[in-house]
């Protein structure tokens, strides 16, 4: 992996640059305006609540389905990825949830699918010995590149996929929720592992509802909420607080109208001259 | 996961290493240098790794290997004549047709998929050939390539249907079991049976055609020389590559080991006629799926998408490529293993294909050890498996058991061997080798 070998120093140069991005499926408005900006060198997590617009997001960088509006940026040209295939000749390799390795196959197997190499048959020697490079690279724990995936811990199972997506030499690589069915040791792997993807010079886009993992891995954090961009945070100067407020939109919700209207009337029971309708939020009043 | 929580994430880590540290690893094979990994030392260790792998439910074809000894003790204490030479050599030629036919099944059952129509495949093959080279008076090697075509033809619908509807298979092979049944009598017309000439090539080498002693014993040489030239090269690349690799005495072990599995029974068949040539077609049908199978992209891919469809998927294989092709080599494989049968009976009539063609075939893949679940087996599955079968078949035989009896048991060894798939299949998964 020449990408890998040599680690780039810490220029952030922008990579891909997604502009008022507006995506429907039927009446649902899934995304409406959407920007994002990735940068080479640089973990952007993107956070927000169920129904938020991040998968639907990561599908039309990843070419599953197109956007409605909006335009992609690669550089300073203008792009259109409408298929997996103009994904990855943008350099963009997505891990999914599901990771999709095939447990029968040994790690090699894995790693090299739909990509073997060698001319007519299969050069096994030149993929086991890339394969131990690869992992080696990313300090991946592996005790044997030749046992089924079946035999690896889910944080091992998670490395393998992530070392997959590196086999094309990407620039960017978006990992959906990679630290959801792990326990804390092997979190704590995978999170080693990002950051060694960010040393590398790589572009990485977390997806994740876990807090603690995003604030320790992440530089940037970009909301979304409602299919909406809701807010975007330096890592380095938000707190916790801030981030859920973000994502829940804790300024304006439910809860917080609820709230606000039981303040309200109680002051207009106190000022005994106002009727009871001001309860109302503010919006609403006439 | 040992990785110690108390090491701080950072990325240098690694290498910061001590040199010493770095020394020691640059001895080590790139793929011995985990200390975790259990080290077999010497011929002891290997035999101990090789029960630790047994005891995890990676079973291989052991099972197979010690039922087919255990067969074969018990037949020849029950009636002498069934190892002599003779009958031997009939069951080698006994197994041709339909381990043919199994290699198909073999293919199949890797994707997770099942043909069910394969008998009548055959079927519908050998009545293609007898109408067409004794009724019409087509010059055989036209006839034959009718056979094949229309064996490679239904398959391909088979995969059109499945990939085009997604119907599952067991349903389309089922009608197709019925179907080609019926086309199959249509084609043989009122008759019902049809004698093809004994002094045609096809019925001569399929019963008269035998290998010279001395070519078998040159081909079983080549063979083992092959196997060991192969493993030299591979052991000195991966030697070159920095990997571990097997260890000369161990090829040669390993060699010697091939040449006497072939060579002993090779000499013991040349004691009456000697191998047929139907059988070395057979087994070179073996070798040569098995290396596609193992060695290119395409067998690559068959594993993969008998592993999860999906992730085939993602990856870029073609996975509606591998179920044409898949669908097509078996129902090729079936015509071919007809026309083997109809050379050997010299005829074809409305029972081709029948009877009990169809579950042999399918029994002796999954004897073998290709798994109803998809995604494990090999070429030689189809190979064990079908010795398997007809061991059974021709001991029972030979005691003048009635083909009640004989269906029962056979009935009886298929149960066993999917009961044994599926519990090493549990073992593999608790052991983590699913």
């Amino acid at each position: 992996m020449t990408v890998l070998s040599t680690p780039e120093t810490h220029t952030s140069e922008l990579v891909l640059s997604l502009r008022g991005i507006d995506k429907n499926f039927g009446a649902v408005q899934a995304l409406t305006a959407i920007d994002l900006d990735i940068y080479s060198g640089e973990v952007v997590a993107l956070v927000g609540d169920n129904g938020a617009g991040k998968s639907t997001l990561i599908k039309i960088l990843a070419g599953v389905h197109p956007q409605d509006g909006g335009t992609i940026t690669s550089g300073d040209k203008r792009v259109s990825i409408n298929n997996p295939a103009d994904s990855n000749n943008l350099g963009i390799a997505t891990v999914y949830q599901d990771l999709a390795l095939c447990d029968n196959l040994d790690v090699v197997a894995n790693l090299y699918l739909g990509h073997e190499l060698g001319r007519g048959t299969i050069n096994e020697v030149e993929m086991e010995k890339r394969s131990w490079g690869l992992l080696r690279q990313l300090s991946a724990r592996i005790p044997s590149v030749r046992i089924p995936v079946a035999s690896l811990s889910g944080g091992q199972r998670q490395t393998v996929a992530i070392a997959r997506s590196l086999i094309g030499e990407p620039r960017i690589v978006i990992l959906d929720e990679p630290t959801a069915a792990l326990g804390v040791a092997q979190t704590a792997e995978v999170l080693n592992l990002i950051e060694r993807l960010r040393e590398r010079g790589l572009a990485v886009v977390l997806i994740s509802h876990n807090m603690a993992d995003v604030q320790a891995v992440a530089d940037r954090i970009v909301v979304l909420r409602l299919g909406r961009n809701n807010g975007e945070f330096r890592v380095a100067d938000v707190s916790y607080e801030d981030i859920i407020a973000a994502i829940t939109g804790a300024s304006d919700n439910a809860v917080t109208r609820r709230a606000q209207a039981r303040v309200d009337s109680a002051d207009a029971a106190a000022a005994a001259s106002e009727p009871i309708d001001t309860a109302l939020p503010e919006e609403d009043r006439p | 996961m040992t990785t110690p929580t108390s090491t701080p994430p950072s990325a240098g880590a690694d290498d910061t290493a001590p040199p010493t540290e770095t020394v020691r690893l640059a001895a080590v094979a790139a793929d011995l240098q985990d200390e975790r990994l259990i080290q077999p030392h010497g011929i002891g260790g290997t035999v101990r790794a090789f029960g630790r792998r047994v005891r995890s439910g990676d079973i291989g074809s052991l099972p197979v290997v010690i039922g087919l000894i255990v067969i074969w003790v018990v037949f020849s204490l029950l009636n002498p004549n069934f190892l002599s030479s003779t009958n031997l050599v009939n069951l080698t030629l006994q197994c041709a047709a339909v381990g043919t036919i199994s290699v198909g099944i073999v293919l199949v059952l890797l994707l997770g998929e099942i043909d069910l129509s394969v008998g009548s495949v055959s079927g519908l093959s050998a009545a293609i050939l007898a109408v067409s080279f004794v009724n019409l008076g087509w010059p055989l090697p036209v006839s034959l390539l009718a056979s094949l075509l229309t064996g490679m033809a239904i398959g391909l619908l088979y995969g059109f249907l499945y990939t085009r509807f997604g119907v599952p298979s067991f349903v389309i092979t089922l009608a197709g079991l019925l179907g080609f049944l019926g086309l199959q009598l249509w084609v043989l017309g009122s008759t019902g049976s049809i004698n093809i000439p004994f002094d045609s090539w096809i019925v001569q080498f399929a019963q008269q055609w035998f290998l010279p002693d001395w070519l078998s014993y040159v081909l079983v040489v080549l063979t083992a020389l092959v196997y060991a030239a192969q493993l030299f090269v591979t052991a000195n690349r991966r030697a070159a590559a920095g990997l571990s690799a097997v260890p000369a005495t161990s090829i040669v072990v390993r060699s010697v080991f091939l040449l006497l599995v072939l060579g002993v029974p090779t000499w013991y068949l040349n004691q009456t006629r000697g191998v047929g040539a139907m059988f070395l077609l057979f087994l070179v049908i073996v070798v040569v799926v098995n290396f596609f199978l193992t060695r290119t992209r395409w067998g690559r891919s068959v594993y993969a998408v008998g592993g999860n469809v999906e992730a085939a998927r993602r990856s870029g294989i073609n996975v509606t490529g591998v179920y044409l092709s898949v669908f097509m080599l078996c129902s090729t494989f079936a015509a071919l293993g007809g026309i083997l049968a109809a050379g050997r009976l010299a005829a074809a009539n409305q029972g081709s294909g029948g009877g009990d063609t169809n579950l042999n075939a399918i029994a002796a893949a999954v004897i073998g050890g290709a798994s109803l679940f998809g995604g494990r087996g090999s070429a030689f599955s189809a190979l064990l498996g079908i010795l398997v079968i007809q061991s059974i078949s021709s001991g029972l035989t030979l005691l003048n058991l009635d083909s009640s009896i004989r269906y029962m048991i056979t009935g009886a060894v298929l149960l066993l061997a999917v009961i044994v798939d599926s519990l090493s299949r549990r073992t593999r998964a608790s052991h983590g080798r699913a």
